[in-house]
């Protein structure tokens, strides 16, 4: 049996809240963004998966009679559900509690990895299968419970090929997509020890599926995420294609739903809207093949099902955002990763660069808010081309909150002292058209000298930034407005 | 139609690409506009906006309010600054006492293809311009202002232009303002599928609303020696098919 293995370090106590991987995020990313965007084997693996993704997603917002209807109603089930948090929450748990069911609320990553690996230790689990979870990641708990002497199988193929990689998922619904069939192929040769493996897809989804079926009939303990907590039946919602979610909530003795505070809807008909909007921004599919509703144990006189049943609800960070007057609305996020699949800055560099759970707009967006002042980066790291919020199935206004962040952290003094005095200096001119006039001139007159040098894009260069990686900035002799004064204003 | 016109031209049109603005003003005479500049303009304030520094962009914004207070209709060759003037002022200024005035002269300030087709209700400007073109729909104008159809209405009109299309014509250019230079290497790649996408559709010229963004593909055209140019709208609009 391959041994799958933790993929970030161990967290040692801490929370990631607390505890960004890496010294400096920022240098890392920038480190990580050259690389990526320059490797083009990586461009062209993603640009071939996005394009069928976009393929699929045209063609399946076109089965909606109006599908900007559906997004508005998405969006006003998950404003009422936020704007009532409290109430919705509460009563979800007075259901899940009232079939037998237990709710733990974790303030922090570390209270929600302590609970589970508790939990783990006290029924002496060895092996544990996990369904697509994504909080899971944000929370480290693989990792957690590998100290304790557990064994944590991922059972999502795509979630298990990154495991099997020592890696973290690239994207946050397709977490392979930056592999292809010969990379995978020649992974699970290696670590399935079948040298003669062909490259083709069934055989490779039998091999994957041969170790993941031993897994699930050890395992005394499944974990999963939860895409909706239905709170007037009580309800864990679970969308999968594989049906890994089902044998995770179903086969182990003890199931845990993991996930975060912002995914409870009001009402089980809301399902009707949600999940085909989800699966369509998602995949591209009418709907996601298995859709799970879990809530509650196993009852008397019924054949399947785990003794035990949790649901563990995560804060680490939400709440804070539930004040913010402009942002609160990010917490409406159903995690379809559509954001991600159209954003240019995350095709060109990936899912990995940005060294979070939540990578792409929604990331850029959130994570300052979940980790701290040492991911601001990644709201200055878009374009702002708003292409995100055209496709957001519950309208998050995604860039314009990158702009709302950026404010924010420069009102909180965050900014590079340099780049504030530059700016004081480019008000002050810019409030003065002579001053501004004048320091055109002087800067076109200087430029001109450097290029006429042959130092464009050298140190001298002030442009060096933008002329190194492109041809050099025009430069006019005269500028529209000394042109307007000499003549063209008269003219006709 | 307002016959009289203020101009407004982007600071770094004013100083690196005049001929844009140079261009805007012979297509709007030519429609019969009389096009006046006032010199006491510089900058719309977005370069410190989009930079989180608001308290520097304030003023400048304060400043287009006063210098535009009275100008019957603010016509700008960019979709970006007009984004900035209408769309993001009013939040900018929420707690200035200018905000009426600024929020009032945003309401008058027009992209250029938005002035000649929605306001003045020209498509036709009697250009001619014998060349393959591919347009690039700018990030600003089309999703901020919603102008997805006027330009195009305005290439279709131009005598002698042949328009092609382009792979992923609404997907950014990559330049974005500041980022262009804090993320030099990310922008450089999102320009780099950009002109390939341009090569792809094989035209001669690449066009667009903002010269922001023609800067950047023509920066990334060039570093490939790629022979296709970038040319703003006006400039096909004001040409008479003797320039190219």
């Amino acid at each position: 049996m391959s041994a799958p293995a933790t993929r970030v370090p161990p967290a040692d106590g801490a929370s990631a809240h607390d505890h960004p991987q890496g010294a400096n995020p920022e240098k890392q990313f920038h480190h990580d963004a050259a690389v990526k965007s320059a490797d083009l084997v990586h461009r062209e693996i993603i640009r071939k998966n996005m394009e069928s993704y976009d393929a699929g997603h045209m063609k399946g917002r076109a089965r909606f009679m109006d599908w900007d209807a559906a997004r508005d109603r998405c969006q006003a089930i998950k404003r009422e559900a936020i704007n009532h948090l409290d109430k919705y929450l509460l009563q979800f748990e007075e259901n899940v509690t009232a079939r037998g069911g237990h709710v733990f609320w974790a303030a922090t990553s570390q209270e929600a990895r302590n609970y589970i690996r508790d939990l783990a230790v006290r029924h002496a689990v060895k092996t544990v299968v996990k369904s697509k979870s994504m909080v899971t990641e944000e929370i480290e708990l693989a990792a957690a419970l590998e100290k304790v002497g557990c064994t944590v199988w991922e059972t999502d193929l795509g979630e298990y090929i990154v495991q099997l990689r020592h890696e973290p998922p690239y994207h946050i619904v397709t977490p392979a997509m930056h592999l292809n069939r010969t990379q995978i192929a020649e992974l699970f040769r290696d670590k399935f020890g079948e040298p003669d493996l062909p490259e083709d897809p069934q055989k490779l989804v039998a091999a994957a599926r041969r170790k993941l079926r031993q897994a699930f009939f050890a395992a005394e303990m499944g974990i999963s995420g939860a895409n909706f907590l239905v709170a007037d039946v009580g309800a864990v919602a679970i969308s999968t294609n594989e049906g890994n979610g089902r044998l995770t909530t179903s086969l182990p003795r003890i199931h845990v739903a993991v996930t975060g505070i912002e995914k409870v809807i009001p009402r089980l008909e809301d399902l009707a809207t949600l999940w085909p909007v989800l699966a369509t921004s998602g995949t591209g599919q009418p709907v996601t093949t298995y859709g799970t509703l879990v809530g509650g144990p196993k009852r008397p006189g019924e054949a399947d099902g785990p003794e035990e049943f949790h649901v563990v609800l995560v804060d680490n960070g939400r709440s804070s955002l539930l004040g913010h007057p402009e942002e609160r609305e990010v917490l409406h996020c159903i995690r379809c990763g559509a954001c991600l699949n159209i954003c240019p800055v995350y095709r060109h560099i990936g899912g990995h660069a940005y060294g979070t759970t939540y990578p792409g707009p929604i990331g850029a967006v959130l994570t300052p808010h979940l980790r701290g002042s040492a991911f601001e980066h990644l709201s200055y790291a878009s374009s702002l081309c708003g292409a995100c919020t055209s496709v957001c199935p519950v309208k998050i206004d995604l860039h314009h909150h990158l702009l709302h962040n950026r404010r924010d952290f420069m009102k909180a003094g965050h900014g590079k002292v340099g780049e504030r005095i530059r700016f004081r200096l480019w008000r002050v001119a810019m409030l003065s058209p002579k001053l501004y006039a004048l320091g055109g001139w002087l800067g076109r007159k200087s430029l001109r000298a450097i290029y006429g040098l042959g130092l464009s894009g050298s140190l001298l260069d002030p442009l060096r930034a933008w002329n190194r990686k492109r041809a050099t900035v025009p430069v006019a002799k005269e500028s529209f407005r000394e042109q307007w004064r000499k003549g063209l204003g008269n003219s006709k | 139609m307002p016959r009289k016109v203020s101009l407004f031209v982007p600071c770094f049109v004013d100083q690196l690409l005049p001929e844009v603005a140079v261009d805007t003003v012979k297509v709007l005479r030519k429609i019969g506009c009389e096009v006046e500049f006032r010199e006491q303009q510089t900058c719309c304030g977005q370069p410190a906006f989009n930079s989180g520094y608001w308290d520097d962009a304030r003023p400048c914004a304060e400043k287009f309010a006063r210098v535009f207070q009275d100008a019957e209709a603010i016509v700008c060759p960019s979709g970006s600054c007009t984004t900035m003037v209408r769309k993001f002022y009013p939040e900018l200024l929420k707690e200035s006492p200018m905000r009426g005035d600024a929020v009032a002269a945003g309401q008058r300030t027009y992209e250029l293809s938005e002035f000649l087709v929605r306001v003045a209700g020209v498509t036709d400007v009697g250009a001619v311009f014998p060349h393959s073109v591919t347009y690039h729909a700018s990030c600003h104008g089309l999703r901020e202002l919603g102008l997805k159809e006027e330009p195009l209405k305005l290439l279709h009109a131009v005598q002698g232009l042949k328009l092609v299309d382009m792979p992923r014509y609404d997907e950014c250019c990559g330049f974005g303002g500041t980022f262009a230079i804090k993320f030099a290497d990310i922008s450089a790649a999102m320009g780099q599928s950009k002109v390939e996408n341009v090569m792809a559709s094989g035209a001669e010229y690449v066009t667009a609303i903002d010269s922001s963004c023609l800067m950047h593909v023509q920066g990334m055209l060039g570093k490939n020696k790629f022979k296709a140019q970038a040319i703003h709208l006006a400039s096909i609009l004001a040409s008479d098919g003797g320039r190219a």
